[in-house]
């Protein structure tokens, strides 16, 4: 950790920040992994040997990459130096989308066919627990005090907060149609849940386990049934929520306070997840029907560059270059 | 049933903030009326005896899987009827209290089974794609999930204007459906400028459809009955009845792709489908009835979704308020098609995209790119609200 610090204070030091990362994306149909280099922005890696690669995520070392192999019924575990892959974890049928506990022990994992979020510890690879959910569980969201663990459900339309000490579920809050991904601010007071088919964000009041507001979207000249909001990510001073708009090819810009839609950029065809660089300067893009990743610079929320990748790209996460 | 998962008593304990947890049990039925027909032309396509409740299960068991969050409990009564019995079927069902039934029987019977219902019980219509049920002979509680024959025919002709095959060879069935059906496509043409170069009627001389060796008749027989049509694009099939179109495909006396009831079939389901999630609905359904989904199993699990959902809406809403919710402009439902359904106002439609299917695989999905209308793209198929017949 203490090197790694060291490094990104350099980076960020230069006049010109030179990004030093790295970006893994999943590429859904291509079955593989594109790993990009932050500076060159060129495609310096691709790792192969997945079948359906979809959530991925990484240590929070950033040494290590983990992917929801899905179609392989496990999650598939590479190293971010080297990229080797490492002895895999058990996930439960059909992973979709996980998330590591703060203290990157556990990894959170929905199996969609199974009505299951199941619950790993990465350093044993046992599996710790299976916690029953509503139907088609999918995204997943941890608070930064790593106490609770929000899971979506597309067919129920729930997102289920469970207490990540006894796994039992402890809260249910009702959204609209087919909630994708949960994302909480950095103060731990408010949950976003993206829902797809009902072209809405619910804004969770976590105090109270209540919707307290819901954010729409509208774009001149596109039919609301192509607003469908995906992937999800906020800013670490917790300022700005960016939405994927997923058919709509565009990232929407909330402004956390007002709630309000300030912008939308407009990004690859069919935009998935996203994911930051961990100094937060870009924002990263998978766009699955584009077969490329945009990059957002989230000083001025221009889209700056597309990259092309595999096929289907759909989630990615950026590390620190080892 | 037994196949799904139960649920563990964990989830039951948790809390459900917002709606109050209400303790309601929906009881909903369906009603499958079997004819009996001659056998189909591919014993592939034989019957399952449980077709359409295999879904109607499996939406029970995902209502009740939600129903565990909301403290709402799901039961469906599955009805096998014939012509002979279904009204005394329903009678009993409407005597029983049940307020929601799902309908899976020819149009005819679908309407006398609405007029029966009267205001009893609302009916959701998960089989009959005849246009008439959506036009001069629509009911007030008589909704569609299956997608009508215009629709059908608006998916396919959409597709097949985007492939520039704007020049048609239509044979139709000499049943009235088959008439019908044709219509649709005749309809559909002039909506997107096809044009129809020949047509034809392949009569049912009735017979069984599957003999030994039968092959060797119906390769003489196609050929000379499909030879000098004027130069056309596709062949486009409209056989309701299921008496001939199977045949088509490689016995054409021009070498054209099939389309409609043959070929390239507009359809609301197949087990191939995997876009937007439909592959975890496949799974499911797979594990809980062991043999692969039909399009009756997808439109019984849509129809019974529409109950959970509207009873998830309401908090736990009695059958006037389930019924109010459903036919508002509020109700919307995911149902692994990339948007959300919703009900068309003026004739009960379930709003939706159509599969364009053939053997293996999903070729496209309708509405097409470029197809455009003021309110919602969907509109492009069907029956849109200024030309409806229904005066319900």
């Amino acid at each position: 950790m203490k090197t790694l610090a060291i490094l990104l204070a350099t980076s960020l030091l230069a006049a010109t920040p030179a990004l030093a990362d790295r970006i893994f994306v999943t590429n859904e149909r291509g079955n593989t992994v594109s790993v990009l280099d932050g500076d060159t922005l060129e495609v310096i890696h691709t790792i192969e040997g997945m079948q359906r690669p979809r959530g991925i995520t990484a240590s929070h070392d950033g040494k290590t990459i983990y992917v929801c192999a899905s179609d392989d019924n496990l999650v598939r575990v590479y190293d971010a130096a080297t990229f080797e892959e490492l002895p895999s974890l058990p996930s439960g049928p059909d992973p979709e989308l996980f998330v590591l506990d703060p203290v990157g022990d556990r990894l959170f994992i929905a199996n969609e066919d199974d009505n299951l979020v199941t619950v790993v510890d990465v350093n044993t690879r046992q599996v710790l627990a299976e916690v029953p959910v509503g139907v088609e569980p999918e995204g997943m969201g941890v608070s930064p005090d790593g106490k609770i663990v929000v899971n979506t459900s597309e067919t129920t339309n729930m997102a289920h907060l469970i207490d990540t000490t006894t796994y039992e579920i402890v809260g249910n809050v009702l959204v609209d149609g087919r909630p994708r991904f949960a994302e909480y601010t950095p103060d731990g007071q408010t949950l976003f849940v993206s829902a797809e088919i009902g072209g809405t964000v619910s804004v969770i009041d976590v105090a109270t386990v209540a919707v307290a507001q819901k954010i729409t979207f509208d774009v001149p000249g596109l039919l609301p049934e192509a607003l469908q909001p995906v992937g999800m990510r906020v800013t670490a001073d917790g300022s700005k929520l960016y939405v994927a708009l997923g058919p709509a090819n565009r990232v929407a810009v909330v402004d956390v306070a007002s709630r309000e839609v300030t912008d939308y950029l407009l990004v690859g065809q069919r935009v998935w997840q996203l994911a930051f660089s961990p100094d937060g300067s870009r924002l990263y893009t998978a766009n699955g029907n584009s077969n490329d990743v945009s990059i957002i610079d989230t000083a001025t929320d221009r889209v700056i560059e597309s990259v092309q990748v595999g096929q289907q790209p759909w989630g990615l996460v950026v590390v620190p270059t080892p | 049933m037994s196949g799904w998962k139960t649920l563990g008593w964990s989830m039951l304990t948790a809390a459900l903030t917002g709606p109050a947890l209400a303790d309601v049990n929906y009881r909903a039925a369906v009603i499958r009326v079997d004819s009996s027909g001659p056998l189909p032309i591919s014993r592939l396509d034989l019957q399952p005896d449980d077709l359409g409740f295999a879904g109607a299960d499996l939406a029970t068991a995902d209502n009740a899987t939600t129903g565990a969050f909301t403290g709402q409990t799901f039961e469906t009564v599955n009805v096998v009827a014939t012509p002979d019995t279904v009204s005394a079927e329903m009678a009993k069902l409407l005597d029983d209290g049940i307020t929601f039934i799902v309908t899976m029987a020819d149009a005819a019977t679908t309407v006398a089974l609405a007029d029966q219902a009267g205001d009893k019980a609302l009916l959701i219509n998960a089989a009959a794609t005849d246009d008439s049920l959506r036009g001069a002979d629509c009911r007030a509680n008589l909704l569609h999930v299956t997608p009508s024959d215009a629709m059908r025919a608006d998916a396919l002709a959409q597709y097949l204007m985007w492939k520039r095959w704007d020049a048609w060879y239509l044979i139709a069935g000499s049943h009235p459906e088959d008439e019908a059906l044709a219509a649709a496509y005749k309809r559909s043409a002039t909506k997107f400028g096809a044009q129809i170069v020949e047509e034809r009627t392949y009569e049912d001389t009735g017979g069984a459809r599957r003999t030994d060796t039968g092959h060797v008749q119906v390769q003489a027989q196609i050929p000379v009955f499909t030879q000098r049509a004027p130069d056309h694009d596709v062949m486009v099939a409209a056989d309701h009845a299921e008496v001939f179109a199977d045949y088509l495909p490689y016995h054409t006396w021009d070498a054209r792709p099939v389309a409609g009831s043959a070929g390239l079939i507009p359809t609301s389901w197949t087990p191939a489908m995997e876009a937007w999630g439909a592959t975890q609905w496949q799974n499911r359904f797979e594990e809980g009835a062991s043999r692969l989904a039909q399009e009756e199993d997808f439109e019984a699990w849509v129809a019974l979704r529409v109950l959970g959902e509207a009873a998830t809406r309401t908090g736990g809403g009695d059958a006037a308020a389930v019924r109010d919710f459903i036919l508002s402009d509020r109700f919307e439902l995911g149902a692994f098609k990339g948007q959300k359904l919703t009900f068309r106002d003026w004739d009960g439609q379930l709003r939706q995209p159509v599969l364009l299917a053939a053997d293996n695989i999903v070729v496209s999905v309708s509405p097409q790119d470029g197809f455009l209308h003021q309110t919602s793209t969907l509109d492009t198929l069907g029956i849109d609200r200024t030309e409806t017949e229904c005066r319900k």
